[in-house]
């Protein structure tokens, strides 16, 4: 977030208050609890759902922010992932099937001192609002958008998605898809999104810890959450994710932590050439020393684009922080612009900048 | 030229009062810029202006071809003018190209000013000349100056380090000295204008002064005009004038709303002709609070101010129809949460891509009618381009008091076609402030102003307001997601309902000339000019013709029917295959006869006047 302590472009005719610092101790002061941010809406996804959880653990994070309700806002898309604002007990925004992350470059240029979130869903941000997804990213605009990635389009019942393997048989592809899926965190990178991460539905306490990170980051944030559509594509992820597999099959990355996986925490990854393999440790000679390090920091994203496309079965799948950097976020450069635009020039006067250019009288 | 006096002025200056040029050459010979300042300097004399350019999409079409014509249109006059003029008097051709495809627009006994070095055989052939028209006698109607403009314009220009294709670039700086000898104007304002532009380029700026300095030399000094002419300044009302273009205009009344309503402004926009300028002019606001953003399409670039006007702003977006095309699903969304915003559609050629830079109003029923299901935005159309002024306040005015977005109908002639502008007075303008909600305790996301139907703004960052809007049709009053039959049907009307109450609110339909006659010819947006030409000329006839002139198209004024139904016979010019004559026979079951003329170009005054002579002579 970008100082929130600023009032710099609140609509001048507005009432609003000064929104308090992002900090621990605020949190404190404002003493909010998981339940202030239940709304009063019966939530209505499919029992089993992996939506519910999702919620759940973002209902769970928000008081660690140090935010008063009043000044969190969740902006969604169309989908199944969209109903999540009409849940939280916030400003919420439930927009049109792909365009979230528009209305919310507006509304963070425009609010600065707002908390945005974006709520989509793999159909909503890669589908049709793909464009929206890319420009709100390489913009740096101050938002943390979370992708409900559940392989399909629930809520129209079932279709291929972009994300849908390649040859799934859906609905609408009852011979199987015959489009390569994208790889969302690849994507993500590519548009120079300065965080990048990805968590699990069910994985409660990665997620809130992913989101927590995600929430405190300062510019465009992309967080893919792998979610179970128990409906429409029941066990998408389950090969990896449940609990029994989920450590051999799945790497947490930490940062400056070697890339070390598995129940017995032998296996690893390591460079070979240009392309990771997976080593197991003590054999071959390989110690922990061999494999590569996270750096979610690093200028360069060789390696966050490394980790977005490495997927089951040929490798664990990464999950947490891929890539985390500090850049100038939209808001704030827009806000310098206006402020470097007074101090050069003065405040503007209207008077004077409608008789501009050349006047003639008539007496 | 319109009056030409005894020469009492002495034998070589007449008085006119009115004089219509036409600027022509390829897109590389500054045509546009030649126009321009032609423009200012008649407009600093006081007279009154009206100016049509007219300019190839291509940037750059081959050099000397007839798609890669530019061409300038201004009149001027000692008295009040509505249009540019139906004929040039002047044709400066700086090509065959300009000259063929302009040539057919000018009257037996016009003048033709052409430059001959440009009438090379590879010239003639690029324009598809089978003979050179300077000899063959085709050209015989016309009063004919042949100048070698290149040549005598390189030679004063000599002994400046420039290459000759330099030096060629400032020709038209040489036919634009002409012009101003041709009708005694003053040549200051060009030279510090040059001064100013090329500060940085002495050897440039000293070419271009030297080129206008040499083409008025070369009026007074030949023998080739016998006469100059005058046109008096035009006896406007008193105030302090600019000149002004129509996105120009529009531009500051946007920056004038954000004042008179104390609220930022947000302006999000793709780039698209004739667009484009409003969002370079606001980019220039920044001291003003002014935010704008270049979005990445024409979608983001409306979801975008949806946003901003979400957090409180007064938010715009603009386009022209391809991307209000674009923009419809987010209009509609506009409707439905009920929040202000101005949707500007600065109206082109053709469906599709068309004609980009050319005339057409073929986007009134896209913007009145162009979303799913009823889906009403009230809808607002400047007359000229002045006046673009008046109503982008007025566009943010309903939007900000109603709660709802707004379309506002510019059109390719308005956004570059310019007159001299009364600068208001700040003080003279109307409040625009309208309050946020902030009471806790009584707020309702859908509770309804009973006098506007507006719903409250209640914009993030105020306590205890928490609430959530979208798309999903909401419960009337508590705005929860609602699919109960009634309450749609409720919220359909209530909708609709407040839209058409805003005609309650807007000055009633103004006619001018008679107020019941034979015909009344209404019109809307950019063909007031030729309209109200033609029915002065035809009450000075003595026929008894009215125009009226909508500006509010959504709703129409309260007195529309009763005005209409004052005349025997309603005559609709629209650039346009009968889109407003539509809704006029659709909402009063008055038969409103449709003129509609779609040529990427300005009605004539003449062609109105026939129509509304062959209307009444039906009418006997
Ligand atoms: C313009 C438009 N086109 C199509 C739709 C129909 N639609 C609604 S949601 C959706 C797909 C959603 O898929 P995804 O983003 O994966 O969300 P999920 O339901 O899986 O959470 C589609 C095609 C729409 N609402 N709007
Ligand atoms: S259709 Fe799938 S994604 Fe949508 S609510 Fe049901 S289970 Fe969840
Ligand atoms: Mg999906």
């Amino acid at each position: 977030m970008t100082d929130p302590t600023s009032q710099a472009g609140a609509p001048s005719g507005a009432a609003t208050p000064a929104p308090p610092a992002l900090s621990p101790e605020n949190a404190a002061v404002i003493a909010l609890s998981r339940k202030d941010f239940v709304s009063d809406q019966e939530v209505r996804w499919c029992p089993g759902c992996g939506d519910y959880s999702i919620l759940a653990q973002t209902q769970k994070v928000m008081p660690d922010f140090g935010y008063p309700r009043e000044n969190i806002v969740f902006i969604s898309g169309i989908g199944c992932s969209g109903r999540l604002p009409y849940y939280m007990n916030t400003y919420g925004f439930h927009s049109i099937h792909g365009r979230a992350p528009t209305l919310a470059t507006g509304l963070k240029a425009a609010r600065p001192d707002l908390m945005v979130w974006v709520i989509t869903g793999d159909g909503d941000a890669l589908s049709i609002g793909g464009n929206h997804v890319l420009h709100s990213m390489r913009r740096n605009v101050d938002i943390n958008m979370v992708m409900f990635n559940n392989r399909i389009y629930g809520l129209t019942k079932g279709q291929a998605s972009p994300t849908s393997e390649f040859g799934k048989r859906t609905k609408s592809t009852p011979a199987g898809t015959v489009d390569t899926p994208i790889m969302p965190l690849t994507i993500a990178l590519a548009a120079e999104a300065s965080f990048v991460a990805r968590s699990v539905d069910t994985h409660t306490e990665h997620l809130q810890g992913t989101l927590e990170r995600a929430g405190r980051h300062h510019g465009s944030c992309f967080v893919e959450v792998l979610q179970n559509c128990n409906i429409f594509n029941d066990g998408a992820w389950r090969d990896f994710t449940d609990r029994e597999v989920r450590e051999d099959r799945m790497l947490v990355l930490e940062h400056g932590k070697p890339m070390i996986f598995g129940k017995d925490r032998n296996k690893g990854i390591r460079l070979n050439g240009l392309r990771p393999e997976v080593v197991t440790i003590g054999k071959n000679g390989i110690t922990e020393a061999d494999l590569l390090v996270h750096d979610e920091q690093a200028e360069e994203p060789y390696l966050a684009l490394m980790l977005s496309r490495m997927f089951w079965p040929e490798f664990p799948v990464p999950v947490g922080v891929l890539r985390a950097v500090a850049r100038p976020t939209h808001d704030q450069l827009i806000t310098d612009q206006l402020t470097a635009a007074v101090a050069r020039t003065g405040a503007g006067d209207l008077d004077q900048i409608l008789h501009g250019g050349e006047t003639w009288t008539v007496d | 030229m319109t009056t030409i006096q005894p020469a009492e002025l002495g034998p070589d200056v007449q008085e006119l009062e009115r004089v219509t040029i036409r600027f022509a050459g390829d897109s590389g010979d500054g045509m546009q810029l030649t126009g321009t300042q032609f423009t200012r300097t008649a407009a600093v004399f006081g007279n009154d202006i009206s100016t049509l350019p007219d300019f190839p999409a291509e940037i750059r079409a081959p050099a000397g071809s007839l798609p890669g014509v530019s061409g300038f249109q201004i009149s001027f006059s000692s008295s009040d003018i509505h249009t540019p003029g139906d004929q040039p008097d002047v044709l400066v051709a700086m090509n065959p190209a300009a000259l063929k495809t302009n040539v057919g627009d000018l009257p037996a006994g016009g003048a033709l000013i052409i430059n001959s070095d440009a009438f090379t055989q590879s010239n003639l052939n690029k324009a598809a000349y089978a003979s050179n028209p300077l000899t063959d006698g085709s050209l015989r109607s016309y009063r004919v100056f042949e100048i070698p403009i290149s040549t005598l314009n390189t030679r004063s220009l000599e002994g400046l380090e420039m290459t000759s294709k330099q030096m060629d670039l400032t020709k038209n700086f040489f036919a634009l000295g002409l012009m101003f000898w041709l009708y005694e104007r003053s040549m200051d304002p060009t030279l510090s204008w040059i001064d100013d532009k090329f500060s940085a380029r002495p050897v440039i700026a000293e070419a271009n002064k030297r080129a206008l300095k040499a083409g008025y030399a070369y009026g007074e000094t030949t023998e080739a005009f016998h006469t100059h002419y005058r046109v008096k300044p035009a006896r406007l009302a008193p105030g302090t004038y600019r000149n002004i273009t129509g996105n120009e205009a529009t531009a500051l009344g946007f920056l004038a709303a954000s004042k008179l309503a104390g609220r930022d402004l947000f302006y999000g926009s793709y780039p698209i002709t004739p667009a484009s300028d409003i969002l370079h002019q606001l980019s220039g606001y920044k001291a003003f609070g002014v935010k704008t953003f270049q979005a990445e399409d024409e979608i983001a670039a409306i979801g975008a101010a949806i946003g901003a006007s979400y957090g409180g702003a007064l938010a715009l977006t603009a386009s022209s129809g391809p991307g209000i095309a674009l923009k419809s699903e987010a209009m509609g969304l506009a409707v439905m949460v009920e929040l202000p915003l101005v949707v500007v559609d600065v109206q082109r050629a053709g469906p599709s891509t068309g004609m980009p830079t050319k005339i057409e109003q073929g986007d009134l029923l896209q913007v009145m009618y162009g979303r799913n299901s009823d889906s009403p935005m009230p809808l607002v159309a400047p007359a000229t381009p002045g006046e673009c002024f008046e109503l982008a306040i007025e566009a943010c005015r309903l939007a900000l008091k109603y709660m709802t977005p707004v379309a506002y109908l510019s059109d390719a002639f308005l956004a570059t076609g310019s007159e001299p502008w009364r600068i208001p007075d700040i003080g003279d303008l109307p409040s625009l402030v309208v309050g946020n909600a902030t009471d806790a305790a009584t707020f309702r996301p859908y509770q309804r102003d009973p006098d506007t139907l507006a719903r409250p703004w209640a914009i993030p960052g105020t306590p205890g307001l928490e609430h959530r809007i979208g798309g999903l049709e909401k419960a009337d009053v508590i705005g929860n997601v609602s699919y109960d039959p009634d309450n749609h049907h409720r919220m359909m009307t209530l909708r609709a309902a407040k839209v058409a109450g805003i005609a309650d609110d807007i000055p009633p339909l103004e006619v001018f000339g008679p107020d019941r006659g034979d015909l009344l010819i209404l019109g809307w947006g950019s063909t007031y000019g030729a309209i109200r030409s033609a029915v002065e000329r035809l009450n000075a006839d003595g026929k008894a013709v009215a125009h009226a002139h909508l500006r509010h198209l959504n709703p129409f004024p309260a007195n529309t029917e009763t005005v209409l139904r004052s005349y025997r016979r309603i005559l609709v010019p629209e650039v346009n295959l009968g889109q407003l004559s539509l809704l006029i026979r659709a909402r009063y079951l008055i038969d409103a006869i449709g003129y509609n003329r779609v040529r990427g170009k300005p009605f004539r005054i003449v062609e109105i006047i026939e129509e509304a002579d062959r209307l009444l002579a039906e009418n006997r």
